[in-house]
């Protein structure tokens, strides 16, 4: 059970549970006024000296410290150590100092300029600005003679708080005695994401309300869920954290196949985007592929790739699972993901507009060239009825259509269920195909009228959505009565509970990432199928996302 | 006078590890080589002046130089994909 009651929530992005003293990270240097003043000009050249030497030496410093690290931790380590030395800042700052600067205020002045500019260009660019405010307090640090800030050392182990961390501070991060991080600003994509998940540190980003954390607090953080929380019993969290790492040992050790408790067998397969991604699934416990995103192999392409060039790439996926399920979806660009050579002239609303099946609209040869090539690399692999579903299917006609190209081609059509108008009437669609693949990220942005890609609606584009799981339902019920498979690929088969809930609700494949494979295949194995219908029923009686998915953990932990 | 047009290949545009696979190029050359999006130049040898351009991927960057060789090596760069 999760205790909320003095719960902080932010996004969770590495799971685990950790138990300690809050810990935060040393505050940036001040710049004293007594910096303000104007230089003269015959000192200006010393200042400017002064000012190299001490950029120098961070930069230097990091490099050092990048040769000790390894993996993603070097690399942000060096990105930062040449941003330190950049020649476009060396300018900027030169061009200050000049003009009468010390060096202290033009490299305050200096970074402001960047950071300003990176705000502006928002998205990925205004990830850099903590990299900039990090060399800033590192330089100005230096030039004021004050110690390195960032990340204490402690003795003991604690939980690390910050603002957000920079990439030379996540760095040097020991295990053993940062038991968790939190954050208040980051995403899932920030560097303190990214070296968390590489040190197996649980970790949360985003959550706002952990300035009211004082160093000292004693705190439970749980990556998984995405919560902080104060003035647990310390017997209960450290046998809650105890239990946690046991979890974690058994997902490693779960090899599969997926079933329940009582022994009913469950797909559990992988979702993969090419030969390279499909080889690393094989290493997976999976039982085959569930859904091979097509498009990412158009993506780079500037032309078309003809037949054969298909065929070769398809077939690698092929080879990659001999003998096994794989299921490719045809072309999918448009919206987020945008092909060179099928580019639709500027949408007002991309996520509604031609994407998936439609742009058969404009070119229907390119669907009919895709699925000779992917019967080609069937026939050179020796596959027979190889599968084959469509994305964004909204109609009957859509789904007839296509049943027809593929069966004409000795494929075995199917179709995603993402448009709501198809799991409204599963079994009419199920009547024209061999089986049906649920995509719950776009089932649930249609269902909500919620862009998946906006943060500030991560609440409505909840899988556990009430609404969303009667779609499912609805979908999973056709496929029971027309003894047809329904699977899911999208997210939510990849939390472990959601996906109990799904069998419960009568799916019979789950396909994820194949890194979420096991841990969802330790949950399905400790619970029946009973269990899961059970709990299936009480969520689809829940009103809201919370209660769905507090409902499902109870019934099922 | 060399100038080259094309078409920015990484997928996350001219960004933290494109930009300074570029720089570094640049930098390896004597003649001043600038990258201009949309009338900004800035000067191919600093990674954050390239960052600043915010050239997303599919993005037309001119790239001129008195030097032909450091127009196609750093225009060869930007098409590709250097994030793969």
């Amino acid at each position: 059970m999760i205790d909320t009651a003095n719960a902080i929530t932010g996004t969770g992005v590495v799971a685990g549970l950790g138990y300690a003293p809050a810990l935060w990270v040393k505050p940036a240097p001040v710049v004293p006024q007594s910096c303000e003043a104007h230089i003269a000009e015959p000192e200006r050249e010393l200042e400017v000296a002064r000012w190299k030497a001490a950029v120098t030496l961070v930069s230097e410093r990091l490099s050092a410290r990048a040769a000790n690290a390894s993996g993603a931790a070097a690399e942000v380590l060096e990105a930062t150590a040449a941003l330190a030395s950049d020649r476009g800042l060396q300018r900027v700052v030169g061009k200050l100092i000049a003009a009468g600067s010390s060096a202290e205020s033009a490299t305050v002045a200096a970074i402001a300029q960047f950071i300003e500019k990176f705000e502006k260009l928002g998205g990925l660019m205004a990830e850099r600005v903590t990299d900039l405010g990090d060399i800033r307090n590192r330089v100005i640090s230096e030039l004021l003679g004050l110690p390195e800030p960032g990340v204490p050392t402690p003795e003991t182990p604690i939980i690390l708080l910050a603002d957000d961390l920079a990439p030379a501070d996540t760095a040097t991060l020991d295990p053993s005695l940062i038991l968790g991080i939190a954050t208040r600003l980051g995403g899932p994509t920030s560097h303190t994401a990214i070296i968390a998940r590489q040190l197996g540190i649980p970790c949360i980003v985003a959550a706002a309300k952990i300035t009211d954390i004082h160093d000292g607090d004693h705190l439970l953080l749980d990556g998984g869920v995405g919560t902080l929380t104060l003035g647990s019993d310390p017997v209960d969290a450290e046998a809650r954290v105890v239990a946690d790492a046991a979890r974690r040992l058994a997902v490693q050790a779960w090899t599969g196949p997926g079933r329940t408790h009582d022994g009913v067998a469950v797909e559990l397969l992988a979702n993969v985007q090419d030969g390279a991604g499909a080889r690393t699934a094989a290493g997976f416990p999976a039982q085959g592929v569930g859904l091979f995103r097509t498009e990412l192999c158009f993506l780079s392409a500037q032309t078309e790739p003809s037949v054969d060039e298909q065929a070769a790439i398809y077939g690698e996926v092929l080879a990659a699972f001999p003998g096994q399920k794989v299921v490719f979806r045809t072309l999918d660009a448009g919206s987020d993901k945008p092909v060179p050579f099928v580019l639709h002239p500027d949408e007002e609303n991309p996520a509604l507009g031609v994407r998936g099946i439609r742009l058969g609209q404009g070119d229907p040869g390119l669907l009919e060239r895709q699925l000779d090539a992917i019967a080609l690399a069937a026939e050179q692999q020796g596959v027979r009825n190889a599968k084959v579903m469509a994305p964004m299917v909204a109609t009957i006609d859509e789904a007839r259509d296509f049943a027809a190209a593929c069966r004409a081609r000795a494929l075995s059509p199917g179709i995603m269920v993402e448009v709501p108008s198809v799991a409204l009437l599963a079994e009419a669609f199920l009547a024209e195909v061999d089986f049906m693949s649920i995509g719950t990220n776009d089932l649930t942005q249609y269902a909500m009228a919620a862009d998946r890609m906006a943060p500030s609606l991560a609440a409505l584009t909840d899988p556990w959505q009430p609404a969303v799981l009667h779609l499912i339902r609805s979908a999973a019920s056709a496929g029971v009565s027309s003894q047809k498979p329904v699977g899911v690929c999208g997210e939510a088969a990849a939390d472990p509970f959601l996906a109990c809930v799904l069998i419960g609700l009568g799916l019979t494949s789950l396909s994820m990432a194949p890194n979420a494979l096991a841990a969802v295949g330790l949950q399905l194995g400790s619970v029946s199928l009973e269990q899961c219908q059970h709990a299936a029923a009480a969520v689809l009686r829940c009103t809201t996302a919370r209660e769905a998915r507090s409902t499902a953990h109870e019934l099922l932990s | 006078m060399t100038k080259q047009t094309v078409v920015v290949g990484s997928s996350v545009g001219l960004h933290a590890r494109p930009a300074a696979m570029i720089a570094q190029a640049a930098g390896a050359y004597e003649e001043e080589i600038l990258l201009i999006l949309d009338g900004e130049e800035v000067d191919a040898t600093s990674s954050l002046m390239i960052m600043t351009l915010g050239a997303d991927c599919g993005a037309s960057v001119t790239v001129e130089s008195e030097n032909a060789d450091a127009v196609a090596e750093i225009a060869g760069l930007i098409a590709r994909d250097l994030d793969a």
